[in-house]
């Protein structure tokens, strides 16, 4: 069978980064053809490239047969390529019928749009995919779940051939994925091409039929869905070969094991209990003992992120229990965490970290403001002694302390937020991706430090995507799936194997509890 | 070649504009008083100094909260009302002296600007709306106390708008006295330093363990308390509470003030001698050109030209 959207060797370049390097792709009509990859991969930079926002630097495009260049989303979509984003591009105040329609709606002579009508072809139309909903509602007023739809029904009611869903269940009741995969189903037995972009290996096997990973903007591999066990599927989207003997030594940590420090009877520096919020985590639960380092892995969507935020306050929790040093903190806030001793790196520095707009100085006493201060009165001498100190400590490389912290690099900035949690002298740090997008030198340095860190004897939660890093730089780790703990493993189990083994999860038979 | 240079003249530009941000009002005040100084008649006289340096005093004031408010990303649209709600209140108070009747102006501007914060630090309400739900209200209320002009005889209240301590009258002392004041606080304070931060990125001040809420609510008090002090000052000087027409657009020439200052709208920074000077050159503005006998609208559309120059300054530049 005749591709109906191929790509061929293509390339695309950011500055200091090769998102794709001869990438070649092609789906079927009438195959749902998952797309799977950790971040950084280059899904994104290629779902772009096919929807037409980004333009290749090298490599061809055939549509239909047909070498094609799309100028821009618009042009793509009138094509009949389309794409669904988790964030649903639609008209939250208008109803549902019109915004089925928008664009397109019927009209008389007059210009002046014919409602009823409107609203008969927008029934039909959502029917023919099995979406039951009131096309006179406001869209805002319904689930995500249903808005997806729509905006999936909107996306293939234009002569679609080609429809790319971007993590379409992120956001999805259980009930309404079902109904989405007899969407799915449907356009299937219509001809219709679907790429499916997702991390939820249970789904991509209950839908796909062909799967191509993506890696470090490469393929890693492509083909059928069915002859792949899912180890060897979580291997190449971690590029690691499960038979493979690999020799340590791409991170800088020494692998040496420290033994916890906790005497007999002392209580862990750092214990969560049951976290739950609902979609997200399910009774997590772990423990942190002082000078070690746990690491938290899963795929990307596992809720390890989900897990530190909530641990320090910042997600709101359902249920669940933190205790720092054998306190429970009773106000679940960020400042109470503080205050108990355990901070957060966050993942997004940018978002949630920096701020820009301030000095590299500012930066770091931010949240030891109130401790370099008396009666309300900042001592201007007592920061300098801190951030010099740290500037130093950590090698921090800025042009002088009053620099903006915008004009830093990502290493750099990355050592500017680490400065300014150890200027408070926590008892546990969390650790979400601490080297992800910053330079190799700097990401060395950061991995020392962190070991230095817990040989002083904190207490350490690492979240990392790399493998590596993981395996080299804890003492133990516990392994998300699905919001919910897969595995732990201890000392001489703590092997890229037995990681992908409890992210694949060939040894736990866990069900899901909706 | 052709983008080499592109570059490079962008990179001029920015400079240009980063210059003009951090500078230009100071340069505008300057070139404004040479000006004046060749070409107007008795421009150097006490007593027309005196006169601007009266007038601007109540807008510098209410000026320096809204770079406060500002500086954390927000907007506070009540302040003109908020004047006039201390005129009523102060006259109403006034048989009890002066002294009760401005302490009962200023905390009804505590109150207005409490319930501003409120709204914006609790309710998550946008800014810019919950200040003007209070702009329209405060207004109202203000003249349901007080329904027309009131003159007042009070000796110390007029004291306090027309007496002057070593040739410089109060209200000028006052509005210098804030000025001190406020830039202390930015500089020097906790609470100064994390204004600036939650401005700056509320995200990172959140997790940084920052009283978010607290100090949000806190700088729309101060906004309220410092234009009820402006309100009172400006009827003391009219010696009559006049709520109808009392801070008609004061909230206007704050914004101007602080904008053409060199701070920012998106927040993150505060420009407190910049916004002084941001009041002084409007003002210096104005009495320029009613000096040379060009009417009023003629100030109008060159304030407009100065701001627009000031926020295209002040305007994010691109990401680095």
């Amino acid at each position: 069978m005749e591709p109906v959207l191929e790509a061929e060797g293509i390339s695309k370049r950011f500055p200091g980064v090769q998102a794709l390097d001869g990438v070649s792709f092609a789906v079927l009509p009438g195959e749902v053809h998952a797309l799977v990859g950790e971040n950084g991969a280059g899904k994104s930079t290629l779902v772009k490239i096919l929807t037409g926002a980004y333009r290749p630097d090298s490599g061809e495009l055939r549509y239909l047969g047909r070498p094609v260049s799309f100028s821009s989303p618009l042009e793509a979509r009138a094509a009949g390529i389309a794409a669904v984003h988790q964030e649903v591009n639609l008209v939250p105040m208008l109803s549902v019928g019109r915004n089925l329609l928008l664009g397109r709606e019927p009209r008389n002579r007059l210009g002046i749009i014919k409602l009823r009508k409107l609203y008969e072809t927008a029934a039909r139309q959502l029917a023919e995919y099995g979406i039951r909903t009131d096309v006179r509602r406001q869209l805002r007023t319904l689930g995500v779940g249903v808005q997806q739809m729509v905006a999936l029904a909107r996306a293939v009611s234009v002569d679609g051939r080609v429809v790319i869903l971007d993590e379409p269940t992120s956001s999805l009741h259980p009930r309404e994925v079902r109904t989405l995969f007899g969407v799915i189903e449907g356009l299937r037995r219509t001809g219709v091409a679907v790429i499916y972009v997702s991390h939820r290996l249970e789904e991509l096997y209950q839908i796909c039929d062909r799967v191509t990973v993506l890696r470090d903007g490469r393929v890693a591999h492509t083909g059928p869905l069915g002859g792949l066990d899912r180890l060897e599927l979580v291997s190449l989207m971690l590029g690691r070969d499960t038979s493979e003997v690999r020799n340590t030594g791409t991170t800088r940590f020494s692998r040496r094991l420290r033994s916890p420090q906790n005497r007999p009877g002392e209580p862990p520096v750092l214990q969560a209990s049951r976290l739950r919020r609902r979609r997200l985590l399910h009774d997590v639960s772990l423990q942190v003992h002082a000078g070690e380092v746990v690491g938290l892995g899963g795929l990307l969507g596992s809720g390890r992120t989900e897990t530190v935020r909530a641990m320090v306050g910042a997600l709101p929790l359902d249920a669940g229990q933190v205790t720092v040093a054998g306190f429970p903190l009773r106000r679940r806030t960020p400042a109470a965490a503080i205050r108990a001793g355990l901070s957060l790196l966050p993942e997004d520095r940018k978002a949630d970290g920096i701020v820009p707009s301030l000095s590299v100085r500012e930066n770091i006493a931010l949240a030891a403001l109130p401790r370099l201060s008396r009666a309300g009165l900042v001592s201007e001498q007592r920061i300098d002694q801190i951030v010099e100190t740290f500037i130093k400590r950590l090698r921090i490389k800025a042009a002088s302390p009053h620099q903006k912290v915008a004009e830093l690099s990502g290493g750099n900035q990355q050592k500017v937020l680490l400065a300014r949690w150890l200027a408070l002298h926590p008892k546990a740090l969390l650790l979400d991706e601490p080297t992800r997008g910053i330079d190799v030198g700097a990401k060395a340095e950061v991995q020392l430090l962190v070991e230095e860190l817990a040989e002083a004897g904190l207490g350490i939660v690492l979240v990392s995507s790399d493998l590596d890093e993981l395996v080299e730089g804890s003492d133990r780790v516990v392994v998300l799936r699905d919001g919910a703990v897969v595995g732990e493993l201890h000392g001489d189990d703590v092997t890229e194997e037995k990681i992908m083994a409890a992210i694949a999860g060939h040894d736990a038979s866990r069900h899901d509890d909706e | 070649m052709s983008d080499l240079t592109l570059n490079l003249s962008q990179l001029h530009r920015e400079r240009v504009l980063a210059w003009l941000q951090e500078y230009g009002v100071y340069v505008a005040v300057g070139a404004l008083l040479v000006f004046n100084v060749m070409f107007t008649p008795h421009f150097l006289s006490a007593a027309n100094f005196r006169t601007q340096l009266v007038q601007v005093s109540p807008i510098v004031i209410v000026s320096l909260a809204m770079a406060l408010v500002i500086g954390t990303q927000g907007i506070d649209l009540s302040v003109g009302s908020v004047m006039a709600l201390a005129a009523a209140v102060v006259v109403l108070y006034l048989g009890y002296g002066a002294v009760p009747a401005i302490v009962a102006a200023l905390v009804a501007g505590a109150l207005v600007g409490a319930t501003g914060g409120a709204l914006v630090a609790y309710l998550d309400i946008q800014p810019i709306v919950a200040t003007l739900a209070l702009l329209v209200g405060i207004r109202g209320l203000a003249n349901v106390l007080v329904p027309q002009l009131r003159e007042f005889r009070n000796p110390d209240l007029i004291a306090l708008g027309s007496d002057t301590f070593l040739g410089v009258p109060f209200v000028v002392l006052v509005a210098a006295a804030l000025t001190v004041v406020v830039a202390l606080v930015v500089r020097r304070t906790t609470f100064g330093r994390q204004i600036v931060a939650i401005g700056g990125n509320r995200a990172a001040s959140e997790l940084s363990g920052l009283p978010v809420r607290p100090i949000l609510l806190a700088v729309y008090v101060i906004s309220g308390v410092l234009a009820a002090g402006a309100g009172v000052l400006a009827t003391a000087r009219l010696q009559a509470s006049d709520p109808t027409s009392l801070g008609l657009f004061m909230e206007l020439s704050a914004i101007t003030a602080v904008v053409v200052g060199g701070t920012p709208l998106s927040g993150g920074r505060i420009r407190v001698l910049g916004t002084v000077m941001g009041a002084l050159l409007m003002q210096l503005l104005s009495a320029t050109l009613i000096k040379h006998d060009l009417p009023q609208s003629w100030t109008q559309m060159v304030q407009a030209g100065i701001i627009l120059v000031a926020v295209y300054a002040t305007r994010e530049r691109g990401t680095r």
